[in-house]
């Protein structure tokens, strides 16, 4: 878009605030620009934010990924893929560690995959 | 854990800092701030805006006229350092914090930023360091050993961007990590990563920043260094600022911990502090809740270091007019790329100077609360203003930069549609968005958003608790990588420089252990063009490897050249073949003024023979030059051409206790002949016994003056604090007090 400089019209509404209305004004206008990028982070996921929650869990960073693709490819993202490995090793009674293992080797998924297509 | 302890005679050796670095614990997390000190008193002097000082450091060059003095001012002093080898970035790192930097900032390794997931092991770098879990652990161990040495905390900082952002916020909280850039707008606008996945992310990473007490520092002073004209984008900025601090805030971390990277727009010759002063106010007034950490404007720096340098003292007046809590030191060798150990030293020592010069400015002046300072802010508000009015006029942040709102090069609400424009649904990581479902869990600490726990009995104010603990609550459970790599790895690089580091051959170095680079300084009498080839040509005769030549600057069209060159040197140098000559000898002050008060030192003075030289002499004596009258001593000086009878009856009649004779003439050895004489003479008068006698010039040899049975004698180089130290001492010994 190109426009030119309108600032004199465009202002006549803020012309007459206080330096503090004129404050208020800006942050009160900037919530409204961010509060919406907030929800989008509490309804949403994406691999790098599943790849840290493995990370923190104890799985190795070289997992990570491996078991973040598998969670796409099977449609299990949206339940989350720490908890993939979290199912799996109470499946199993085995360590996260482990659990993240065997998933990172491309093991155990039909196991899992079943566990969340069928309910709990 | 810190458990190696460092000289500071002795070379940090980096082998030994990565030794058992699996079992390495960071001692802190967080940011730190300087401690100030009301009315620091330090030498003769009192400071208002300082801090506490470092119990060792290098001053600036004159703190020796003081006492040795090195004040710090109160705002962090960041420097970025990443060469490519974090290891020699090591012992760059300790030469900073000498130089008073607190903030040590490390750039990515160029790509980082679209590799899913972390990258391991020590693979060297390009356009800076891959981070790693292993380069930052280790860099974080020898800056808490270097911390302990220089008496002052050191804040660790690197980048939370890039499609890999929460992975590589996690590694940091787990490592101590203490500050770190994050602003999802970078990756959206500079990155072209998409700007749904983008912000998902940074909420993630925000998260995870505000658990570790991290520093965050946002990038919207990347919109100024790429607009056309980057002091239209003001309005911009502000906007910028304001959405990735608020949007921080709501994520949790707290409000000191947000830091806004901010960087005067102009450059001289523009009128700069007339237009970016009112810009910082206007910046200052509406984020009064955040941090500044004021950056120099890099957009229009060139090759010459003197004029970034100049930039960088001008922009931190503004700081200091208005607001820097950290104030960056963009090495001032951005412009031409060569970005080296002398420079971040350099940078700092600019920005230490400049506050300190400036310490306590604003008790004695104020900034004018009506006119042209107060309008221009005004106005730039209210422009900052109007632009978030149609940001959520047009639907919102992610319509605004599809339709190109940000970095257009007009000023804000003019419009020349050459904004960055970046698609919703597209970019890098486009299509990887995923809705959480009802179940979605994920049993870890500084987790963002909704996260059933509950069905699983979990606590949702601990969620980790579910598997008894995180990375964060059990850092056993991180999974530390060594190396993927054997070739390209930090081991081979040790073992091809390894007799550097073990001291048996020593290599100038700008960046990298041995690199062998050195600049060379040059005026070449003709104009541009042909002085650098000329340059070149003098390069490679001198045997330089790969000569360059890095600044040009015209002294006059015809007349001549100002070069700088760098290349690399071939050889090597063994330090155990250098000859080293015993350092100078020299009393203190205080004992040369407490002698000469206690036992008053009258000494006659003149150059000898047929020798019309008098500026060696008046260097030694005047008080102006450092000489000998500076500790009291009464100085008697006869002129030039001085028959060396003269001299001795001088010192008869006026009871001297020493005579001082120049001497620069040295044809058929007259110069040793006239102290020959001097010594028989005050024999035959009788003074020889209580007079003192020395005598200097160019081609005097201390030892052969001695054998003309005179006291001393002085070559070249000799200064006043050489004669006063000796005729101290003699006077000393020939009482017995030495």
């Amino acid at each position: 878009m190109k426009r030119a400089d309108d600032f004199a019209q465009r202002r006549q509404h803020i012309a007459n605030l206080t330096d503090e209305e004129l404050y208020n004004r800006f942050w009160e206008l900037t919530s409204q620009v961010v509060d919406p990028l907030l929800e989008l982070g509490r309804k949403n996921t994406t691999p790098s934010v599943e790849r840290a929650v493995l990370l923190r869990m104890g799985v190795s960073s070289l997992d990570t990924q491996k078991i973040v693709e598998g969670c796409m490819d099977r449609g299990l993202m949206g339940h989350g893929a720490g908890h993939v490995v979290y199912k799996l090793s109470k499946a199993r009674n085995i360590s996260i560690r482990e659990a993240s293992e065997l998933l990172a080797k491309g093991e155990g998924w039909d196991e899992v995959t079943a566990m969340f297509k069928g309910g709990k | 854990m810190a458990d190696i302890k460092l000289q500071p005679n002795e070379k940090l050796d980096v082998r030994n800092i990565l030794k058992d670095l699996d079992q390495y614990k960071p001692r802190r997390k967080g940011w730190t701030w300087r401690k100030h000190v009301d009315d620091l008193h330090m030498g003769p002097f009192e400071y208002h805006d300082c801090s506490e000082p470092l119990k060792n450091s290098v001053g600036l060059p004159p703190a020796k006229y003081f006492g040795d003095i090195d004040p710090q001012p109160d705002a962090v002093i960041t420097t970025e350092i990443a060469s490519g080898r974090f290891e020699d970035d090591i012992r760059r790192m300790r030469m900073a914090a000498w130089h008073g930097a607190d903030h040590i900032m490390v750039i990515r390794h160029m790509g980082q930023s679209h590799i899913d997931g972390l990258m391991e092991g020590t693979p060297q770098g390009i356009g800076g360091v891959p981070i790693t879990r292993k380069q930052v652990r280790a860099q974080r161990k020898a800056l808490d050993i270097i911390e302990d040495e220089v008496g002052r905390p050191i804040n660790y900082h690197s980048y939370v961007s890039g499609v890999a952002g929460p992975d590589v916020a996690v590694m940091f909280a787990e490592e101590g990590i203490n500050g770190a850039h994050q602003d999802p707008q970078y990756n959206v606008l500079y990155r072209d990563i998409n700007c749904v996945r983008s912000f998902v992310d940074a909420c993630e990473s925000k998260k995870v920043l505000a658990w570790a007490d991290i520093l965050q520092i946002d990038g919207a002073h990347n919109a100024n260094a790429t607009a056309r004209e980057a002091w239209k984008v003001m309005p911009e900025l502000i906007v910028q600022h304001a959405i990735n601090a608020l949007f921080s805030e709501k994520v949790g971390i707290k409000p000191e911990n947000i830091s806004l990277s901010t960087v005067p727009p102009t450059a001289t010759p523009a009128p700069s502090v007339y237009m970016d002063l009112p810009y910082a106010v206007a910046l200052r007034d509406i984020c009064d809740r955040y941090k500044m950490r004021a950056q120099q404007n890099t957009k229009y720096i060139c090759s010459s270091a003197r004029e970034a340098t100049v930039t960088h003292v001008l922009n931190m007046l503004i700081s200091k007019l208005t607001r820097a809590d950290i104030q960056s030191t963009i090495t001032p060798d951005e412009g031409r790329n060569v970005p080296w150990h002398i420079y971040n030293i350099e940078a700092c020592d600019n920005a230490k100077q400049t506050l300190v010069g400036l310490d306590g400015l604003m008790e004695m002046v104020e900034l004018k609360k009506d006119g042209p300072l107060r309008d221009k802010a005004r106005e730039i508000k209210e422009r900052a203003c109007l632009f978030m009015e149609e940001i959520v006029e047009v639907g919102g942040y992610f319509q605004a930069v599809q339709e190109g709102f940000f970095v257009d090069s007009a000023e804000y609400p003019e419009r020349n549609g050459d904004g960055i424009a970046r698609k919703i649904e597209g970019g890098i990581g486009y299509g990887y968005i995923f809705e959480r479902e009802d179940d979605y869990m994920a049993p870890v600490t500084a987790h963002f958003g909704y996260n059933n726990v509950e069905q699983y009995g979990g606590d949702p104010a601990d969620p980790a608790a579910l598997i008894g603990g995180c990375t964060f609550e059990d850092r056993d459970k991180i999974v530390f990588i060594d190396e993927l790599d054997e070739e390209d790895c930090v081991d081979r690089r040790f073992e091809k420089v390894a007799k550097y580091l073990d001291g048996e051959a020593i290599k100038p170095e700008m960046e990298w252990c041995a690199d062998g680079t050195i600049m060379i300084t040059m005026c070449i009498p003709t104009h541009v063009r042909a002085a650098e080839a000329t340059a070149l040509e003098i390069g490679n005769k001198l045997g330089l490897e790969d000569p360059e030549v890095i600044s040009k600057e015209v002294l006059q069209d015809a007349e001549g050249t100002r070069i700088e060159m760098k290349g690399k040197v071939t050889f090597d140098v063994d330090p155990n073949n250098l000859e080293i000559p015993p350092e100078p000898h020299h009393l203190d002050d205080d004992t040369l003024f407490k002698e000469f008060s206690e036992h008053p030192m009258q000494v006659v003075c003149g150059t000898v023979g047929e020798d019309e030289h008098s500026v060696g002499l008046r260097e030694i004596i005047n008080i102006k030059h450092g000489g000998i009258e500076k500790w009291g001593i009464k100085v008697e000086y006869l002129g030039t051409s001085v028959p060396v009878e003269k001299l001795v009856d001088a010192a008869v009649e006026l009871n001297a206790d020493a005579i001082l004779a120049s001497t620069i003439i040295s044809h058929d050895n007259v110069h040793y002949k006239n102290m020959k004489r001097i010594n028989e003479l005050a024999i035959e008068k009788g003074i020889r016994d209580k007079v003192i006698i020395a005598a200097g010039g160019t081609q005097v040899v201390p030892e052969e003056a001695r054998n003309t049975g005179i006291d001393e004698g002085f070559g070249r180089d000799s200064h006043g604090i050489d004669v006063a130290t000796f005729l101290a001492e003699e006077a000393m010994r020939r009482r017995g007090d030495l």
